[in-house]
């Protein structure tokens, strides 16, 4: 790698502290530093494709060639998002990589949402994050030809068949794909998602949002996707009386997209939406204990996540009782 | 049969070893597991505790949901997320809701009581 230290950085001439980060299920994530002729160190990430590792949530990523071209597109339009430094060749012999500029700051959502260092951060985020998100959903697909399409009724169909081939009953579910189905709202015109658009992705500082990250689920869909997502009761971590993430109030939210040229969505078309994102964590987390259970990825992580399921259940039971009323 | 130590006193002793011996040396993600694995203990301790109860409620709801008289809460439940399958059960079909509303409370007493969704299902004015 510090025959590609040069490129990386004018005057490179080595590479420093080179660290494996945890999480990413899909693709590997590595920290360093270039050191120039100065003495100047420039901190940077590298993500590659893992040799030969069982990744179970990789269904649906889009590669890293095309992440990397989504961020440099999300950069251009003022997205906060790492700068794409270089998109490896096969001579590179990184494998499929990519390396990007870190940056600094918190994505650990309990340090976010609990530590005083950021109260003033918190209290713009929502704002920020609709700002963000409507300059996504602004940028133009055109030039993503080969990025996959995939609205609300086509992700409702798809995870109904992950989990009816699971066989794992669950009544909660049943109910909640039908009632999804008959209540689907029209589709909006089709953007450019994020498609995992929570904390745990986005970087914060004290001032604020600085990043947003993993950019793999990203596809051509509906712009209510990632506006419910990180409203999703699961990503609230525990803050379950703020909407957004469990820090904002989505009333903030979509007034900050509307007014970055977003569409004017009412906080109720959100629901739809939410549901369909708690009903898709369920069955990520019954995925992710299938890979436990298949003996594909067996751990004591995977097969204790598949208890999460009930998390979700009682979720979708307090939003089906709404939607009763 | 009453066994001494009992399988909740065994999987306690278990679960306290790791958390008061064997996790103070690990760190990083090992750490972190042993963390996980502490928490699936205790899982089971309340299982243990709590199921029995939780299982023949769910099954007395669901016989009457389903106006069966057979067949244990595995089977019921799969007999019933057929019926919503075929829309024979909805929405608006009385007790399902509350059947599974139920269940979802006792599941997360069991799996996570400190989940957030709990405390919104059972605060009072959420009738």
């Amino acid at each position: 790698m510090s025959t590609l230290a040069p490129v990386l950085a004018p005057g490179g001439r080595g590479i420093i502290g080179l660290k494996r980060l945890s999480g990413g299920a899909s693709q590997e994530t590595w920290a360093f530093s270039v050191r120039t002729d100065a003495g100047e160190e420039t901190p940077l990430i590298l993500r590659r494709v893992p040799g030969g590792e069982s990744s179970v949530l990789s269904g649906n990523a889009i590669g890293l060639p095309m992440e990397a071209r989504i961020q440099t597109l999300a950069a251009r339009a003022g997205v906060p998002v790492p700068r794409i430094v270089h998109v490896c060749a096969p001579e590179d012999g990184l494998g499929e990589a990519y390396v990007m500029g870190r940056l600094s700051g918190e994505t650990l959502a309990p340090k976010i949402l609990r530590s005083d260092a950021f109260a003033n951060a918190r209290a713009r985020l929502a704002t920020e994050c609709g700002e963000a998100l409507a300059a996504i959903h602004a940028i133009d697909t055109g030039p993503l030809a080969e990025l996959p399409a995939s609205g609300g009724l086509d992700q409702l169909a798809r995870y109904e068949e992950t989990y009816l081939g699971l066989d794992l009953p669950s009544p909660v579910f049943d109910l909640t794909f039908q009632w999804l189905r008959a209540n689907a709202p029209a589709p909006q015109p089709p953007v450019l998602v994020h498609g995992d658009f929570r904390l745990g992705n986005l970087m914060v500082d004290e001032t604020g949002l600085v990043g947003i990250l993993d950019w793999e689920l990203a596809h051509r869909g509906d712009p209510r996707e990632d506006l419910a997502w990180i409203c999703v009761n699961s990503w609230r971590f525990g803050n379950a009386g703020k909407r957004v993430g469990g820090f904002g109030e989505l009333e903030d939210l979509l007034a900050a997209y509307a007014a970055a040229g977003g569409h004017a969505f009412a906080p109720e078309d959100i629901d739809w939406w939410e549901m369909l994102g708690s009903l898709k964590w369920g069955i990520m987390c019954m995925i992710m204990y299938e890979a436990h259970r298949s003996d594909a990825d067996p751990s004591v992580e995977r097969v204790t996540i598949g208890r999460r399921v009930s998390e979700t259940e009682m979720d979708l039971v307090n939003l089906l009782e709404r939607a009763a009323k | 049969m009453s066994t001494k130590p009992s399988p909740a006193e065994l999987i306690e002793a278990v679960r306290l070893f790791l958390k008061d011996t064997v996790r103070p040396q690990l760190e990083g993600h090992t750490a972190f597991h042993a963390k996980v694995a502490e928490n699936a203990l205790a899982m089971v301790e309340r299982e243990l505790a709590q199921g029995p109860a939780a299982d023949a409620a769910a099954r007395a709801r669901l016989q009457a949901l389903l106006g069966a008289d057979t067949g244990d809460t595995d089977a019921l439940t799969r007999q019933l997320c057929e019926a919503i399958r075929t829309g024979e059960v909805s929405l608006d079909t009385p007790g399902l809701l509350d059947h599974l509303k139920a269940t979802a409370i006792d599941r997360l007493n069991i799996d996570q009581p400190k989940y957030s969704g709990l405390a919104i299902a059972t605060k009072p004015d959420n009738s």
